[in-house]
C-alpha cells in the first residue's frame, strides 16, 4: 500500500487526546442544548453564545482529532484552510444577505 | 386481526392497484431467481469472497458501475412512464399522485443513485491506476462508501412497494413536504436514503483527495497527472465542502418531520426558504460534481483517439479550479423567483454567466486537441464528440436562464426541463458512456463491440434530441414542469407526442447497449495486450484486467502521458530488467463494511417508519462495528514474491 516515504503515526499509550476531545465536544454540545431548552435568555444572546460554542467545537475538532499541527505537508494545508474559510464565509454571509429579503418584504 | 391485515395491506401497498402488484410480482421473481441461481451454481462463497467483502478499488468501481446502470434502467423506466402519460392531452394512465411519486423518484435516482455512482465508479476504476499506486488511501473506508451508497439505493427503491414513494420532487421543498401536507413515510425515505448515501460520498471525497495528494508514484507531480485524475481531485474538493450542507439541510427537515420541530414550518416561526437556500448551496456544486469527471473522461478520450497530447493542459487545470470556486457562488440562480431583490439576483446572475468562460476554455481545448490529430471515431470517441454540441446547447440555455428577468418567464417550465437534461444527459450520461466504452477492456479484459456501439450511440443521441429539443418550445408555449396532464387546445399535444417518440428511441438505444454487453461478454474481442487504444496514461501499462496489486514495481514517472513516454523510449513498466520483486503489502478483505451498512439500513428503516426500537438497534450496530474496527490488528497481508512472479510471467512481463 505505501508508496514513497510513508510515515505511520503509530500512537502508543492511552489516547488521552481523543478522550479529552470527545468529552469537550460533548460538553460544548450539552451547553448549547441547555441554553436553548432550559434557559430563558433572549434569542440574540442564545444565538451569540451558540456561535461562540460552535467556534470552540471547531477548534476541538481540528486540534484533538484532525492532528492539525502534526502535518508535514503545509503546502496543501494552508490553501485548503483558506478555501474552507472562503466557503464558510460565502455560505454564512451569502445566506444572511439572501434571506434578509424577508425584512424588506414584511 | 382485521386491523393487522388492513395495516399490512396498506403497508405493502396492495390497495394501490395492478401497477404495484406487477412490481411486487417481478421483484419477487427476480429475488427468488437470483437466490436459486446462486445456490444452484454454488456461487455464494465466490460472491462473498470476491465481491461482497472486497476492498479492491477495481472491483468496487465495477460494482458502482453495475449499480449505476441498473439505476439508469430504473430511472429511465420512470422517465418513459412519465413520457407515456404526457404523450397526449387528457390522458389518465397515471394518477396525479403516482405521477408526483414518479418524477420524484426519477430525479432523485438519476442524480444521487445513477450519476453519482457512475462517476465514483470511474474514480475507482481509473485513478489509482493512473497515478501508479496499488489502491486508494483508505481501501476499507472505500468499501464502506460503496455499501452505504448501495444500502441507501436499496432503501430508496423499496419505497416503491413498501409504504409509498416520496412525492415532493427531487428538491423536496418545504412547506409541502412537512408532515401537515405530506404525511406518511414517503418523504422520510428521501431524507434518510440521501443522508446515508451522503455519508458515503463524503468519505469518497476525502479518500480520493488523500489518494491523489499522497499516493502518487515517484515523479508523478501534480502537473503530470492525467486530466481525469485532475478532475477527480477538484471534484473531491467540491464534494468535501458541499455535501455537509446537504447533510445539515436533510437532518433539519427530518427532525421537523420525525420530532415535530419547526425549522422550516412557518406556523412555528420557521423559514421554509432557508431549506431551499441550503439545498442549493449543495445542489449547484452537486451538478458540477457530476459534470467535472465527465469533462475529465472527455479529455482522456479525445486525446487518446486524436493520438495527440491534450491541448492546453494548464489552461484545463486552471479552468477546472475556476469552475470549482465559481460553483460555490451561483446557487441563487435556482430560486431567482423567490424575489430576494435586485442586488442579490444580479450578483448571482452575473456569477452564473461567468462559469461559461472556463467552460468555454475547455471546449476550445478539446477542439484544438482534435485539430490536426489523427482522429479515430471509435464508440468512445463518438460519445465524446457528441458531448460537445449537446452539452453546448445545455450550457447556452443555462446562460439564458441566468438572466434574472428572463428566468421569471422560463422558471420551472419545460424550457428548464430541456436545459438540465441537455447538461445531465448530453453532458454526464454521454461522458459516462464514453468512459464505459473506453475503460471497458481495462475492467473486464474484453472490448465492447464497435458496430453495436455505433448503433447504441446514434439511436440514443438522436432519440435524446427528438425527446428534449422540442421541450424548449413547450416551455415557451407555457407548459410547466411537474404537471401530470394538460387540456387539449394549447397545441402542446403533438410536440409532446414527438418528445415521447424520442424517449422510446432512447430506450431502444439503452437496450442495444445491454445487448452489446451480453454479446461482447460471449463473443467480444479479448484484450490481450492491456493497451487496446494505444493509450497514454498508466492504466494502459498493465494487464486488462489489472492484477490485484496493479503494478509489480511502482513505476518512476518522467513526464506527462507517462505510458506514452515509456512506449516511446521502449521502457518496461517494471523498470530496468532484473530489479527484484519484493513482497507487496495489501489490505485484507473485510465483511464488516457490508454488515455496517446493513445496520445503517435498519436504522434508516427505523427513522422512516418512526419505529424507534429499530432505529436504536441499527445505530447501536453501527457503533459496535465501528468499535470493532478499532481493535482489528491484522488488517493487511503480503503477496509473496513467487505469486508476483507467476502473475507477471503470465502477463509476459518477465
Ligand atoms: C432516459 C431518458 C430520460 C427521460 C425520458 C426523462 C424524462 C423526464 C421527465 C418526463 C421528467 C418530468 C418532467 C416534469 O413533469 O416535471 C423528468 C424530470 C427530471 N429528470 Fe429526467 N429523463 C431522462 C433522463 C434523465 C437523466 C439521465 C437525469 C439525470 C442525470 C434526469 C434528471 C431529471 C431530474 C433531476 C428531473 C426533475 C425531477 C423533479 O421535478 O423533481 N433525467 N425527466
Ligand atoms: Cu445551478
Amino acid at each position: 500500500m505505501e508508496t514513497k516515504e510513508h510515515k505511520f503515526h503509530q500512537e502508543t499509550g492511552f489516547p488521552w487526546k481523543h478522550v479529552i476531545g470527545l468529552l469537550l465536544s460533548l460538553v460544548l454540545t450539552a451547553i448549547a442544548f441547555w441554553l436553548a431548552l432550559a434557559t430563558h435568555q433572549p434569542p440574540a444572546v442564545v444565538i451569540t453564545i451558540i456561535v461562540v460554542l460552535g467556534f470552540g467545537q471547531l477548534l476541538v475538532q481540528l486540534y484533538m482529532f484532525m492532528h492539525f499541527t502534526e502535518s508535514d505537508d503545509r503546502a496543501w494545508q494552508v490553501p485548503t484552510i483558506y478555501f474552507a474559510l472562503f466557503i464558510a464565509f460565502t455560505v454564512v454571509g451569502g445566506s444572511i444577505w439572501i434571506m434578509s429579503f424577508r425584512s424588506i418584504v414584511s | 386481526m382485521n386491523g393487522v391485515v388492513n395495516w399490512a395491506v396498506h403497508f405493502f401497498m396492495l390497495d394501490e392497484g395492478p401497477l404495484i402488484w406487477l412490481s411486487d410480482f417481478l421483484i419477487g421473481c427476480a429475488t427468488i431467481g437470483i437466490i436459486v441461481a446462486l445456490t444452484y451454481f454454488k456461487l455464494w462463497k465466490w460472491l462473498w469472497d470476491n465481491w461482497l467483502t472486497t476492498v479492491d478499488h477495481k472491483k468496487i468501481g465495477i460494482m458502482y458501475l453495475i449499480a449505476a446502470v441498473l439505476m439508469l434502467f430504473r430511472g429511465g423506466t420512470d422517465g418513459l412512464l412519465m413520457r407515456a402519460q404526457l404523450s397526449w392531452p387528457n390522458l389518465h394512465f397515471l394518477t396525479a399522485d403516482h405521477y408526483d411519486q414518479i418524477f420524484t423518484t426519477h430525479g432523485t435516482i438519476m442524480i444521487l443513485f445513477m450519476a453519482m455512482p457512475a462517476i465514483i465508479g470511474f474514480f475507482n476504476v481509473a485513478v489509482p491506476l493512473q497515478i501508479g499506486c496499488r489502491d486508494v488511501a483508505f481501501p476499507y473506508l472505500n468499501a464502506i462508501s460503496f455499501w452505504l451508497f448501495f444500502s441507501a439505493a436499496l432503501l430508496f427503491n423499496l419505497s416503491f412497494v413498501v409504504g409509498g414513494s416520496p412525492d415532493g420532487g427531487w428538491t423536496s421543498y418545504p412547506p409541502y413536504v412537512e408532515n401537515f401536507f405530506d404525511p406518511g413515510p414517503g418523504e422520510n425515505y428521501f431524507l434518510v436514503a440521501l443522508q446515508i448515501t451522503g455519508i458515503g460520498t463524503i468519505a469518497t471525497g476525502v479518500n480520493f483527495l488523500i489518494t491523489i495528494l499522497r499516493m502518487r508514484a515517484p515523479g508523478m507531480t501534480m502537473m503530470r497527472l492525467p486530466m481525469f485524475t485532475w478532475s477527480v481531485f477538484i471534484t473531491s474538493i467540491i464534494i468535501v465542502f458541499a455535501f455537509p450542507v446537504l447533510t445539515v439541510a436533510l437532518a433539519l427537515l427530518l427532525i421537523d418531520r420525525d420530532f415535530g420541530s419547526h425549522f422550516f414550518t412557518v406556523t412555528g416561526g420557521g423559514m421554509p426558504m432557508q431549506y431551499i437556500n441550503l439545498f442549493w448551496i449543495w445542489g449547484h456544486p452537486e451538478v458540477y460534481i457530476v459534470i467535472l469527471p465527465a469533462f475529465g473522461i472527455l479529455s482522456e478520450v479525445v486525446s487518446t483517439f486524436s493520438h495527440k497530447r491534450l491541448f492546453g493542459y494548464s489552461a484545463m487545470v486552471v479552468s477546472m479550479i475556476a469552475i470549482a470556486i465559481l460553483s460555490f457562488v451561483v446557487w441563487v440562480h435556482h430560486f431567482f423567483t423567490m424575489g430576494a431583490g435586485p442586488g442579490v439576483n444580479s450578483f448571482f446572475g452575473v456569477s452564473t454567466m461567468a462559469i461559461a468562460i472556463p467552460t468555454g476554455v475547455k471546449v476550445f481545448n478539446w477542439l484544438f486537441t482534435m485539430h490536426k490529430g489523427r482522429v479515430e471515431f471509435t464508440s468512445a470517441m463518438l460519445w465524446a464528440v457528441g458531448f460537445i454540441p449537446n452539452f453546448l446547447i445545455g450550457g447556452l440555455t443555462g446562460v439564458m436562464l441566468a438572466v434574472p428577468p428572463a428566468d421569471y418567464q422560463y422558471h420551472n417550465s419545460y424550457f428548464l426541463i430541456a436545459h438540465f437534461h441537455y447538461t445531465l444527459i448530453g453532458g454526464t450520461v454521454f461522458g459516462v458512456f464514453a468512459g464505459i466504452y473506453y475503460w471497458w477492456p481495462k475492467m473486464f479484459g474484453v472490448l465492447l463491440d464497435e458496430k453495436l456501439g455505433r448503433w447504441h450511440f446514434w439511436t440514443f443521441m438522436i432519440g435524446f434530441n427528438i425527446c428534449f429539443f422540442p421541450q424548449f418550445f413547450l416551455g415557451f408555449m407555457g407548459m410547466q414542469r411537474r404537471m401530470y396532464t394538460y387540456p387539449a387546445g394549447y397545441g402542446w399535444g403533438i410536440i409532446n407526442l414527438i418528445s415521447t417518440v424520442g424517449a422510446v428511441l432512447m430506450g431502444v438505444g439503452f437496450l442495444i447497449f445491454v445487448w452489446n454487453v451480453l454479446w461482447s461478454a460471449r463473443f467480444g474481442q479479448r484484450d490481450t495486450t492491456g493497451d487496446p487504444w494505444d493509450g497514454r496514461s498508466l492504466e494502459w501499462a498493465t494487464t486488462s484486467p489489472a492484477p490485484e496489486y496493479n503494478f509489480a514495481i511502482i513505476p518512476t514517472i518522467k513526464g506527462r502521458d507517462a505510458w506514452w513516454l515509456m512506449k516511446k523510449t521502449g521502457e518496461s513498466i517494471n523498470g530496468p530488467k532484473g530489479v527484484p520483486f519484493r513482497p507487496i503489502h495489501m489490505p485484507n478483505n473485510s465483511g464488516r463494511p457490508i454488515i455496517m451498512s446493513l445496520f445503517f439500513f435498519i436504522a434508516g428503516g427505523g427513522f422512516i417508519f418512526q419505529w424507534w426500537v429499530l432505529a436504536i438497534i441499527g445505530l447501536l450496530g453501527v457503533l459496535v462495528t465501528m468499535a470493532q474496527r478499532s481493535f482489528e490488528y491484522h488488517d493487511h497481508h503480503y503477496i509473496p514474491v513467487e505469486e508476483i512472479e507467476r502473475t507477471e510471467a503470465a502477463a509476459g512481463r518477465l
